[in-house]
């Protein structure tokens, strides 16, 4: 049960951001922004990277969101979790493989993040910009995991939720249009 | 020296927001929301907790700059500052304060660790729904502007006395800056 009473009930961040607009509101549009606005990483990659942190820090409904969503741009699950696996496999370009090194140190801690490890993805054609945005989106995922988590939200009834939930993130972004009924 | 590159006169995360403008709006307007916006916690008490935890985060620019801001709030109970953010010593403040100062603690280290009890206790001490998601929500957010100016190694000054104009200025002009506080910079 949540900590707090949620009034619409409904599961994981989007209850919380339902229920608490102002400061929902510039986190929606930061998020909008970072993983979906003009950018040199595909919309996939940026998944990705909001998936390493979701997934290490073990938040059951953001990493269901995420992965399920990454997997929409990638072509399947399972293509995710071994991505996740093993960044370097082939399935991503060493550019991103070594921006999702990064994004898992920022998940440990902000100094985790080593000189070596930013001159690796530079060496592999990665910009500052792309180094910045990697960064901010693991940081913010940082923050969404401790909202959803901290405030012991609960989880959707039906994993369709999850589907409906990645429909909607895929076409619309993270700007709500109308209210998500989901399966409830 | 920064992962990127930031101009040299914005320190911390000021340097960040100046690199990438379009989300540094969004990421200043969530913190006026978070410690200048309406809430039942005073913005000592939350620029106390945001300290607090950019202390365990290991973040100096953070913790410095929002020590020197709750110290601006707190005035001649400053000293409840240092020891909260340096000392863990929660003494000086309310009993409620001491519970969501761990309920803070506990949104840091990260999972499902508020345990209802301690909940159940700060509601005990007279907090609403309010007071607790003010708590998990300021917590969960420095674990992200932590990570974001530690991450890409964001200029961190070095001395107290570097961060007291500063501070003074986050505690009384806010964190959106308006053309009149823009020109007195």
């Amino acid at each position: 049960m949540p900590h707090v009473d949620i009034p619409s009930k409904l599961p994981g961040i989007t209850g919380l951001l339902d229920a608490w607009p102002e400061p929902g509101k510039p986190i929606r549009d930061l998020t909008q922004f970072i993983l979906r606005g003009p950018n040199t990483l595909s919309e996939g990659e940026r998944e990705l990277i909001a998936s390493v942190v979701c997934t290490g820090n073990e938040c059951q409904f953001c990493s269901n969101a995420h992965v399920i969503t990454a997997a929409r741009y990638v072509g399947s699950v399972d293509a995710v979790r071994s991505i996740l696996a093993n960044p370097f496999g082939g399935k991503v370009s060493e550019r991103v493989a070594h921006l999702l090194t990064i994004a898992g140190a920022v998940r440990q801690s902000g100094s985790s993040v080593t000189d070596e490890m930013v001159a690796a993805a530079r060496a592999a054609g990665a910009t500052d910009v792309e180094i910045h945005d990697t960064v901010l989106i693991a940081a913010l995922f940082s923050y969404y995991n401790r909202y959803v988590d901290g405030m012991a939200t609960d989880l959707p009834s039906d994993d369709m939720y999850y589907e409906v939930l990645a429909d909607r993130l895929t076409t619309d972004g993270y700007i709500r249009k109308e209210a998500v009924n989901g399966t409830h | 020296m920064p992962h990127i590159q930031v101009s040299e006169n914005n320190p911390g995360i000021r340097g960040l927001f100046e690199f990438r403008p379009e989300t540094g709006a969004s990421l200043r307007k969530l913190a006026q929301v978070l410690l200048h916006g309406e809430s039942p916690l005073t913005k000592g008490e939350r620029e106390l907790l945001a300290a607090f935890v950019s202390h365990g985060n290991g973040c100096k620019f953070c913790t410095m700059s929002h020590a020197a801001a709750a110290r601006h709030h707190y005035g001649g109970d400053h000293d409840i500052v240092d020891a909260v953010v340096y000392r863990n010593d929660r003494s000086g403040v309310s009993e409620l304060m001491n519970v969501l100062l761990e309920i803070a603690e506990r949104v840091r280290v990260g999972g499902r660790n508020v345990p209802d009890e301690l909940v159940a206790k700060a509601r005990e001490l007279g907090a609403g729904d309010r007071h607790i998601h003010d708590t998990v929500l300021i917590a969960a957010a420095f674990c992200m502007f932590n990570r974001y100016v530690d991450g890409l190694r964001a200029i961190t000054p070095e001395h107290r006395e570097d961060y007291v104009a500063m501070g003074q200025r986050m505690a009384t002009a806010g964190y959106v800056p308006t053309e009149a506080a823009d020109a007195a910079r």
